[in-house]
Formats: structure tokens, sequence, C-alpha cells
């Protein structure tokens, strides 16, 4: 492990006591309310100024469905870290962090879009990939494979 | 004695009429100029779109076939090159392309993903554009050959050729 990373690890241990590292990237478990602080403290305290990506994972069945994962890099450092926070599927809300990187604007709308996760802070979540109209979310694990909603009504018949 | 000089008779020719009509039917006439003056408007949406520059630029040469000139605007096309993906976010500026040409117009369907969509098959795309507009022929392959791109031309021209070509309105 890096120096970076172990002062990391040293600092953090409070606000995620289980950080461990994988495949290089220092893994930081925290709570949802202590989100911005972890992040705001990585970005000020140790370098890391490049956001990444945030994107979510469902595990169905899980107290916690959504995992929302982040990344963040440092490039004086060259060394990457990974927050991961846990949220309930029926009040999936995060803080946004847009007051920090103003490059999570458009990559919390995508997050929304997919897996239904609230930014509490981004004053814009309207679909950016998907498009009006579209219910649900379509990475999460309960939507149907092979659900469509066109926007266009189909032919009758073929060509 | 000296034999005496040769002369060339001079033969008053006939005026040739080979050239002065010909006969042909109306729509043969008109179906064989507009096979040789396609003008494709390029939809491209995808990775087809490689292959779409390759059979259209030198080594295979569209051009050949009289379908080189691409016209960035539908009202001057007359072939509609569907190359690649159409999600169902994009289908409505499809439709509107297509509803904005003028007749006579066809469409090609370039590809698996425009045929039926490809191995998409989830929330975003369109499983195949004749969903919602009419094709007139579908090149196979994921990317189609340069080989199979051309193939599809001559069989949509064979298509135009063989088609009624109704230039005069009803009234006239």
């Amino acid at each position: 492990m890096s120096d970076v990373l172990a002062r990391v690890q040293a600092e953090m241990a409070a606000a995620a006591p289980d950080a461990a590292l994988s495949h290089g990237v220092l893994v930081l478990p925290v709570a949802p309310a202590q989100l911005l602080e972890v992040v705001k403290r990585l970005k000020t305290g140790f370098g890391f100024d490049l956001f990444l990506d945030v994107t979510a994972v469902d595990w169905p069945g899980a107290p916690l469905r959504f995992e929302v994962v982040y990344h963040f890099y440092s490039t004086r450092d060259f060394v990457r870290v990974r927050v991961k926070t846990r949220v309930a599927e029926q009040d999936p809300t995060v803080d946004s962090l847009v007051p920090l990187y103003n490059s999570a604007r458009f990559m919390e709308r995508e997050c929304h879009d997919m897996y239904g996760i609230v930014f509490r802070g981004n004053a814009d979540l309207r679909p950016i990939l998907l498009y009006e109209g579209f219910v649900g979310h379509p990475l999460r694990k309960d939507y149907p494979k092979r659900k469509e909603q066109p926007l266009v009504p189909y032919r009758e018949g073929g060509s | 004695m000296t034999a005496p000089a040769k002369t060339i008779p001079i033969v008053r020719a006939e005026p040739s009429r080979a050239f002065e009509f010909i006969s042909t039917k109306k729509d043969e006439l008109i179906g064989w100029a507009r096979k040789f003056s396609l003008f494709p408007y390029p939809f491209v949406t995808a990775c087809c779109a490689m292959e779409f520059m390759a059979v259209s630029s030198t080594p295979y040469d569209t051009d050949r076939f009289g379908a080189a000139l691409p016209r960035f605007s539908p009202r001057q096309s007359d072939l509609l090159m569907v190359v690649g993906t159409i999600t169902h976010k994009q289908a409505p500026v499809l439709l509107k392309v297509y509803e904005q040409m003028c007749e006579p117009k066809w469409v090609m369907a370039f590809g698996a993903c425009a045929t039926s969509g490809g191995f998409y098959q989830n929330y975003a795309a369109l499983d195949g554009i004749d969903k919602i507009i009419p094709v007139d022929v579908y090149i196979p392959g994921c990317p189609p050959r340069p080989e199979t791109v051309i193939d599809g031309i001559m069989q949509l021209q064979e298509r135009i050729a063989r088609q009624q070509h109704p230039i005069l309105t009803k009234e006239f």
C-alpha cells in the first residue's frame, strides 16, 4: 500500500473502520451521514481532486438494498480510493457531491436515471440518458429484462 | 499503255436513323434514371459508420452505383441509410427525418442493429427500424462486409427498376 493510502486509512479509521485494500484501490465503506465529510477530507486533506464516477449496486433482498459507489483519483499521487455507502430501498437518499465536485452534477443524474438514487442537494435530477416519461429504473434488478417503453407507436404489420 | 486511273465511286448514303427515336416504357425509363442517381441520407448512429465510410470511399466506391453523394438534408435525398443502433430515445428523430424526405424515397437497414436490434434486447434499443418505418432492403452483418452492402445497393436498384414511377398527378 502506498504511503498516501496508508495515511488515509489511518486517519479515516473512525469513519470507515472496515477500510481495506482491493486490487490497489483503498475501499472505504462509510455511513451515508458521514459521506460528505469523508469526501471533503479526501479532497482537501489528501489531494483526491478528480471525481471519476458514481454508480450503484443493487442487492435485492438485502436490508440496505442499494450500495452507492464513488471513485476518486489523486492527480498528485496517482492513487485511487473507492467510497461505498449503503441506503435502504424505502429512502434511497444520499448527499450530493455537487458542492465539492461540479462534475458530480451529470454523473449523479445518470445514477438517478438508472438506479433511482436520490441525491440531496443536486437541484437538477432530470433524465439525462433516459427520456421524459420513462417509468422505473432500468438497471435495478427488478426491472423486467425485456420491458421496453417506445416513444413512437409501432407500425401495423411488416415492411 | 497506261492503265486507266481508278476512280472511287461516290455513294450517296441514306442518312442513318439509328438514334432518331427510341421506344421504351415510361416506368422503365424513369426507373433506369432513378436507380443510378440515389442520393443517400446517412443516418449514422453507431459502429457500422466505419463500414459505411469504407464502402463509400475508394476501394469499394459506391459512386460506381450512383449512390455516393450523401445529402445531409432529408429534403434533398431519396435513400435513407439507417446505419447503426436506433434507441427508443432516438426513434422520434428517425421518424421525423423519414417524414421530411420527399417521394420517391427508399429505406435501407444497414447492419444487424438497424435490421432487428442486433444483440440488444433491452430497455434502450429499438429492435428493428421496420417497427416504425417501412424498409426496402435489409443488409445483414455486424458490421456488414462491403460486398454485402454493394449487393444490397444492387438489389435496391433492381427493385427501383421494377417499380412503377408515377410522375404525373391524376389531375393532369
